[in-house]
């Protein structure tokens, strides 16, 4: 949409009857499009406010929102999920400030504060103490982070680039626990976890195992090996070709057949597994793109240094590939968020498998749209959000720029 | 890298890059090798214990369940092959639908986002962002339960114009109910589509020889109109007789019905992929250069016949690669069917996998097949690239 114009427009300020007959009522055609499209926009934005503010029944929502949340998860525990939160709003933080506060728009500046200070809103929605704490400490150790990320020296980006490895491992094995039923941090099982709360740590987890799985991938699609390249080509077509509930089943039904007797896995298990294969061929095919962009002049270059291949991967061409590759990345991630649902198909309680069961208690019969417009809501508030937070950051850190 | 450098000789074997690569190419077949042995002994010990044998000879067992839609005859007696047949052909037929009323609409929506017109481009952007960061599992199941189930019940069933019914058990339209004559007027239409075919061949030729526009399209679909209406009128009846659909009691009778989940999942496949069709139009459109525009304008086309004599042709080439992926994203999220029950491939293999007991077999066997489509598509969307390609001068 960007117009090479070469001569300046005059500037002329139009009235807005004007603007309207310039704009939208130009010629027969676009009068017609203009009128259809306003009696279309009229039409569905009355029927879904109508909807919204009068005919929904919310109180289905309101009933089973922890549950839809958090799943099953014992109320004495939760504390644990709230401190992973209170880690990840720092870091969060931490990264806003290290990473071009100075270079970023006020328009996104404004986005940022809005975000921080969102955690502050739910407070008044809640009546818990407790919880009003947990909101507020992480609106203050989002802000906390910042200010200690401003001076955004060298060291100090790279321990917010370490934070971001560690904390996924924390977060699991807080929501797992360590010692058995008396201990400080019990085990709790697999079978508890649900709701957003396991369609995050889904997501987490599969781009946590599928980045290096992926990365290794794409290597080896590239190597001078030819039986590597063979292995790496057919895992990534056979896996790209099938779809991921396909995956799934696998991973439920054949996996178990796979392994030793004795050894069980458990089905939340299983699901990562099967997500993690399947993400992971993607991820190869975006990393590949990267590997391919990166002029021969640069591996010749860090030959010409001395580095050996293993140095050359890993000093000169990853980098530079990985970063080109962000966006498409993230969009990836953000597609794995929304395939996670499909968990639910093989018996998981992730947002879509509770909401099966909310819907399935006789107080709740026939409220469907409800359930699922909420349940569709939360999918894309953080669908939108990474996508939009991702571009922001693309034009931050110069993304495609050398 | 392997250099034909003399002095390699005097490399000691351990840093010979030759020799290291060998090793290390045997290191990993042997490797996996050695995994894959161990899966399937896995495998083959877990199964003896079960006491099964692996073996498709199953196949042709006794289904002994029924199929809500088929395309080919099925009933409970029929074999486990043809169930799994059944489920194929479904998947294609949603799989098509899906893919032609998903280019319209994203070729439609790629269009409007690029509109001059303010409203029309907000309008289709909103579409676009709202499909888009939406997961397709939930809206499916939303657009199920929500739409398609809560629609009103027979007795009460919206019609809409030309007399389509809508009601929770599905939507019928009217239908061509063929008369003893059809069989002929099928073979009249063959002809009519082989007459037009050579009229487009012959026009095409002559245009690429004088470089005038002759009107392809409009004259061999003139021909085709005109032997297929000749045909109807000529033959003693007509050969379809437009049947409309009523209400008889609790069910609508005559038309044709689409089942509530096979118009569920192929309107919600549709809906979802034609937004990622048309960021993939978009793309593709604004990769044209300005001047292509411009210089078309020049020479006093208007903005549909630039569109679609300037623009479109060299989008083309950058819209394929990324439009084969949504269709092959369309087949294999087809698979999303066991949600709302519709009986796809996959969900018929489920319940003949729940059935039989065969896991191993079946997933293979539905693995090979979404491949298979894969592959096929491929095959077929590079050929078609190729053909696409503009000759360079």
């Amino acid at each position: 949409m960007t117009h090479a114009t070469v001569l300046l427009r005059p500037k002329t300020r139009l009235t807005p009857a004007q603007w309207i007959r310039r704009n939208l009522f130009n010629s027969w055609g676009n009068a017609i499009l203009t009128i259809l499209s306003v009696w279309l926009t009229f039409v569905l934005a009355r029927g879904i406010i109508v909807w919204v503010f009068t005919t929904a029944e919310w109180l289905v929502i309101r009933t089973n929102l922890r549950l839809i949340l958090l799943g099953q998860y014992p109320i004495a525990e939760v504390w644990r999920i709230w401190l992973s939160a209170a880690m990840l709003s720092f870091l969060i933080g931490s990264t806003v400030g290290v990473w071009g506060w100075e270079k970023t728009r006020p328009v996104t500046r404004r986005i940022w504060v809005a975000l921080a200070s969102l955690p502050l809103v739910f407070v008044f929605t809640q009546t818990d103490s407790t919880n009003r704490l947990w909101l507020a400490a992480l609106s203050i150790l989002a802000v906390a982070g910042w200010f200690l990320g401003r001076p955004a020296t060298r060291p100090l980006r790279r321990i917010v680039a370490i934070g971001w490895f560690i904390w996924p491992a924390i977060f699991i094995l807080l929501l797992r626990g360590l010692t058995p039923e008396e201990g400080w941090l019990p085990l709790v099982g697999t079978n508890l976890w649900g709701g957003l709360l396991l369609t995050f740590l889904l997501t987490v987890v599969g781009i946590v195992f599928s980045f290096p799985l992926g990365v290794l991938l794409a290597l080896g699609r590239r190597s001078e090996l030819q039986l590597v390249r063979w292995f790496s080509i057919g895992y990534i077509e056979l896996i790209r070709g099938v779809p991921l509930i396909t995956i799934l089943f696998m991973a439920q039904l054949m996996l178990p057949l796979f392994l030793p007797t004795g050894l069980t896995i458990d089905r939340v298990l299983r699901a990562m597994v099967g997500i993690t294969l399947f993400s992971a061929a993607y991820l190869a095919e975006n990393v590949r793109g990267g590997l391919q962009a990166i002029p021969r002049g640069q591996f010749e270059a860090a030959h010409a240094m001395g580095l050996n291949g293993i140095q050359t991967m890993g000093l000169i061409v990853l980098p530079q590939a990985l970063r080109l590759v962000i966006p498409i990345l993230v969009g990836q991630f953000i597609a794995l968020y929304k395939d996670t649902a499909l968990v639910s198909i093989v018996g998981l309680l992730d947002i879509v498998g509770i909401g099966k069961t909310v819907l399935a208690q006789p107080e709740f019969l026939g409220l469907q749209r409800e359930v699922l417009a909420f349940i569709s809501l939360l999918y894309w508030v953080v669908s939108y959000a990474m996508s939009y937070v991702s571009q922001r950051l693309e034009i931050a850190v110069g993304v495609g720029e050398r | 890298m392997a250099t034909t450098n003399p002095q390699t000789a005097k490399i000691p074997v351990w840093r010979d890059e030759r020799i290291l690569k060998w090793i290390a190419q045997i290191a990993f077949t042997v490797t996996i090798i050695f995994f894959a042995e161990l899966i399937f002994s896995n495998m083959a010990e877990g199964l003896s214990q079960q006491g099964t044998k692996l073996g498709f000879s199953f196949l042709q067992g006794a289904a002994g369940f029924d199929i809500a839609e088929t395309l080919i005859e099925f009933s409970r007696s029929s074999t486990y092959w043809q169930a799994f047949l059944v489920g194929l052909y479904n998947t294609l037929l949603v799989s098509i639908v899906g893919i032609i009323f998903s280019t319209i609409l994203g070729v439609i929506l790629g269009v409007a986002r690029l509109s001059t017109n303010l409203l029309v481009r907000w309008l289709s952007a909103a579409y676009l962002e709202l499909m888009r960061n939406l997961s397709l599992l939930v809206f499916l199941i939303f657009w199920y339960l929500g739409v398609f189930l809560k629609l009103p019940r027979v007795k009460e069933a919206i019609i809409w114009p030309g007399e389509i019914y809508l009601s929770n058990r599905g939507i019928v339209f009217p239908w061509g109910l063929p008369t003893e004559t059809a069989s002929t007027y099928r073979t009249i239409l063959l002809v009519a589509v082989l007459a037009a075919a050579g009229v487009g061949f012959v026009l095409h030729q002559r245009g690429k020889r004088t470089g005038k526009s002759p009107l392809t399209l409009l004259w061999s679909f003139g021909v085709f109109a005109l032997i297929a209406l000749a045909g109807w009128f000529f033959l003693p009846t007509a050969p379809y007789m437009l049947e409309f659909p009523y209400v008889d009691g609790l069910r609508i009778a005559g038309g044709k019905t689409f089942t509530p989940e096979f118009m569920a999942l192929a309107s919600g496949l549709t809906l979802y992929t034609a937004a990622f069709i048309g960021e993939v139009v978009r793309a593709g459109i604004q990769a044209v250069s300005r001047g292509q525009v411009e210089a078309a304008r020049a020479i006093g086309l208007n903005g549909f016949q630039t569109l679609r004599l300037v623009i479109f042709p060299q989008a083309l080439q950058v819209i394929v690669p990324p439009l084969t992926s949504q269709y092959l994203n369309l087949t294999k999220n087809s698979s999303l069917a066991i949600a709302v029950g519709y009986a796809d491939l996959f969900y018929v293999s489920n319940t003949i996998l729940n059935q039989s007991g065969r896991a191993v077999e079946m997933i293979t066997l539905v693995m090979l097949t979404y491949l298979t489509f894969s592959l096929l598509t491929s095959l077929f969307m590079n050929w078609y690239n190729q053909r696409i390609l503009l000759v360079e001068r």
